[in-house]
């Protein structure tokens, strides 16, 4: 099979209306209010020698801190606020999605577009202001007649710049619920699908470059006082936006939304329910690549209806708890503590995704290790691996705890590259997922917990406070339940890991179906 | 004079702030000085001099701190700075054209401000391009920079005369020109003084100009106004300063008188 014949060329080419539409309204709407609040600032503020020093330190501290984090903060902050709003005008709103990516790329474009304006101001000669003045123009007119205009080609290479920053972290309010071409290169990255990967790098940067490049027509226009460029620039943006706009306007998410976290298991599980739904004649869309706190919270917030969490994730990071009880001694708990915020625990599927220390076999057999007991003792002298999360994890102070385990060196790893590394000797010891098909394929073994320090993970499906008594929606999801073995699991997060065509998301889940429908 | 002064400085002060934890700089101190109606009044000064001041101070571009300042007889504090600008022409140093305005829009700004309706403001541009003898279609629609510097000078006379003012202020107008240039626009404007019966403050630091065009001169130094009066008056003042700028021009005719033949043929 050649590279363009992959059959995910056309899967991701199926996705680009939605996501390049949802990328450019939340790009557009950005860069819009980011203009309508910089504009008026910097106006105000360009003769001013302190509060310009303020606004343009402001900005510049935004600008440094990164993309990712920006979007992420902002989630947090507006569901607190939508709380506020709530209790004190009984007037919510959502906070996931759309709402913080704006802000947070509004924030973003703003530095750009305040200094260019500052300077382009403050670039127009004494003595013309001083004409302007002298014929008899009032503040304000020279400011719209002769300022502004003599501005105008500084400002608008500062809303180029603007523009091309805002398209290229818009990319990165995935993991805050906002769909955008980043839905490619975040589920790629996890599946190992580097089409997707490709595919959604490619279509950002067409359209930051496109956009660039129109821009640059409406200043070379400005510069030249060629009106005709102007107008073309302008025509080319408007036709831009509407031609991305309309398909995803008439797609708009409907029915049931599942969530799905960042790694490749979630993607599969989001996949397979929605299939189920959709047989069940549901209509159901899938919201992925979110990240682990904003997936809980957009559910206690019906912002999302459905996904598929692990008791113990729950139990330590949401709740805080950290100590540890037997599986259904747990489950039974943490169904009531759910239900306090309107939660359903509908069951699990079946399977753990615990965290567990994996090492080779081969060394294992050498050293006589078979628990984390006989690790402690050979700990001081090996390395260890895991995720970005895991070493602030309450599983790992107890771990620690429990076993008295320290190691000479600790570091943290995209979990895709963690078993591998594991396999080569690079580390000794990796914190990875029991679910995870690359444990057999790379032979590997999972350390017995013998004094229980890890919680369970079982996966259960939880489904929002407004889903409660959807008797149907349970009714299409109770095939699931119960049903998927940790051998099978294994198998499918293997193939979802397998980089060819039949490792899409959807088509591992109808793969999942079949094998434990068949049953 | 018959007629009360047009223009009239009445012990005007003003100071600046010199700068940091500098003492604060009197650029003009203590002047009163009167411009009749139809005057051509030149204001003649170095660097420093307050002459710039001075005329700002006429159109309120700047604020005095001390002593009264009348144009057609109204205190100037009590005016609207906007529209008392909007009734003097200015001619600024080197042209101060709008670079992003056409000739024609640059000349028309004052009655586009004023709200004179499009096709009156068309009609008066024409006038005026005729005035300042530029050729109408050929430089209606120029840009500023497409010009030479005395062209730009005519379009920059033509903008102060657009709202048919009585007063028009100039502020060292022709001292960026060539010599060649720099004559016939000086004749011209004088020519277009007359003709339109305009009163006219202008600027220079060149006594000879100020001889050739202005019917009085102010001399200036220091923020102080140390003598005023027709040519004639002036070579009398006791003086010294009035009489060293005035010794140069006469030292420069006596020369030229011998250098040059009565027929002219250089």
């Amino acid at each position: 099979m050649s590279f363009f014949s992959d059959p995910r060329w056309g899967e991701a080419l199926a996705h680009l209306p939605d996501y390049l539409g949802n990328h450019v309204r939340v790009s557009v709407t950005a860069l819009a209010l980011g203009l309508a609040v910089s504009l008026p600032l910097a106006i105000a503020a360009r003769n001013r020698p302190i509060p310009r020093g303020a606004l343009l330190g402001l900005a510049s501290i935004v600008q440094t801190v990164p993309g990712l984090a920006l979007l992420a903060l902002f989630y947090p902050l507006l569901l607190a606020l939508a709380a506020l709003s709530l209790s004190w005008f009984g007037i919510g709103f959502s906070a996931f999605g759309f709402l913080p990516a704006v802000l947070a790329l509004a924030l973003y474009s703003m530095l750009p577009v305040l200094r260019n304006t500052i300077t382009g101001l403050q670039g127009v000669d004494a003595a013309i202001l001083e004409a302007a003045q002298g014929v008899g123009m009032t503040p304000r007119q020279s400011l719209f007649q002769v300022e502004l205009p003599l501005a105008l080609p500084v400002m608008m290479a500062g809303i180029r710049t603007a523009a091309v920053w805002v398209i290229g972290t818009a990319t990165l309010s995935t993991p805050i619920g906002q769909t955008s071409l980043g839905n490619y290169i975040f589920a790629g990255l996890q599946t190992q699908n580097w089409v997707f990967v490709l595919f959604g790098c490619l279509a950002a940067a067409v359209l930051a470059l496109a956009v660039d490049q129109l821009l640059s027509l409406i200043e070379a226009g400005v510069r030249g006082r060629s009106r005709l460029r102007v107008a073309l620039g302008g025509v080319g943006i408007a036709m831009l936006v509407v031609a991305t706009l309309v398909p995803s306007m008439a797609r708009l998410p409907s029915g049931i939304i599942v969530g799905a976290k960042t790694f490749a298991e979630q993607y599969v599980l989001s996949a397979l329910i929605a299939q189920r739904l959709r047989a069940a004649g549901f209509s159901a869309s899938s919201r992925e690549g979110l990240g682990s706190n904003v997936v809980f919270e957009a559910l206690a917030a019906d912002d999302i209806d459905v996904y598929v969490d692990y008791s113990g994730t729950l139990w330590a990071n949401q709740f805080h708890r950290t100590d540890s009880k037997p599986r259904e001694e747990l489950l039974a708990e943490l169904k009531t503590t759910l239900a306090q915020q309107g939660i359903t625990l509908l069951g699990e599927l079946g399977f753990e995704n615990a965290y567990a220390l994996v090492m080779t076999r081969r060394r294992a057999e050498a050293l006589g290790i078979r628990s984390i007991a006989d690790l402690a003792a050979h700990a001081p002298g090996m390395s260890m691996a895991a995720d970005y999360e895991f070493f602030s994890r309450p599983e790992w102070a107890g771990l620690q705890k429990a076993y008295g385990l320290t190691f000479r060196a600790q570091r943290q790893m995209q979990p895709d590259f963690m078993y591998a590394a594991a396999a080569s000797g690079e580390v000794d010891v990796i914190a990875g997922y029991t679910s995870d098909g690359l444990i057999a394929k790379h032979d590997l073994v999972v350390l017995d917990d013998t004094r229980r320090a890890i919680p369970p993970y079982d996966s259960i499906v939880l489904l929002a406070p407004k889903r409660a008594d959807d008797h149907a929606l349970k009714a299409a999801l109770a095939p699931l339940l119960g049903r998927i073995d940790i051998a099978s699991m294994r198998e499918a997060n293997l193939r979802a890991a397998g980089g060819d065509g039949e490792s899409s998301p959807d088509a591992v889940a109808r793969w999942l179906w079949e094998r434990i429908g068949a049953r | 004079m018959p007629t009360p002064p047009l223009i009239a400085f009445a012990h005007v002060g003003k100071s600046f702030d010199g700068g940091r934890g500098a003492a604060r700089v009197r650029a003009v101190n203590d002047v009163s000085l009167e411009v009749a109606e139809g005057e051509f009044l030149a204001i003649v000064g170095g660097s420093g001099s307050g002459k710039t001041t001075l005329l700002r101070l006429a159109n309120r571009l700047i604020d005095a701190d001390e002593g009264r300042l009348t144009v057609e007889g109204e205190d100037v504090r009590a005016l609207d700075p906007i529209q008392l600008r909007r009734r003097i022409g200015y001619v600024f140093q080197s042209g101060g054209l709008f670079p992003h305005f056409s000739v024609a829009g640059n000349i028309g700004i004052t009655p586009k401000l004023v709200g004179t309706p499009p096709n009156e403001i068309s009609a008066r541009v024409d006038e005026l391009l005729d005035l300042v003898r530029l050729d109408r279609a050929l430089y209606r629609d120029r840009f500023p920079h497409e010009l030479s510097g005395g062209q730009r000078q005519r379009v920059g006379v033509a903008r102060a005369l657009a709202a048919k003012p009585r007063i028009v202020l100039m502020d060292e107008p022709f001292g960026a020109l060539d010599p060649l240039t720099r004559d016939a626009l000086g004749d011209d404007y004088r020519e277009l003084h007359r003709q339109l019966g305009l009163t006219t403050v202008m600027i220079t630091h060149d006594m000879t100009e100020a001889l050739l065009l202005a019917d009085r001169i102010a001399v200036m130094r220091a923020g102080r106004l140390l003598a005023q009066g027709t040519p004639a008056q002036l070579s009398h003042s006791g003086d010294p300063y009035v009489g060293d700028l005035l010794r140069t021009p006469r030292r420069q005719a006596e020369r030229l008188g011998a250098l040059l033949p009565r027929d002219g043929a250089a």
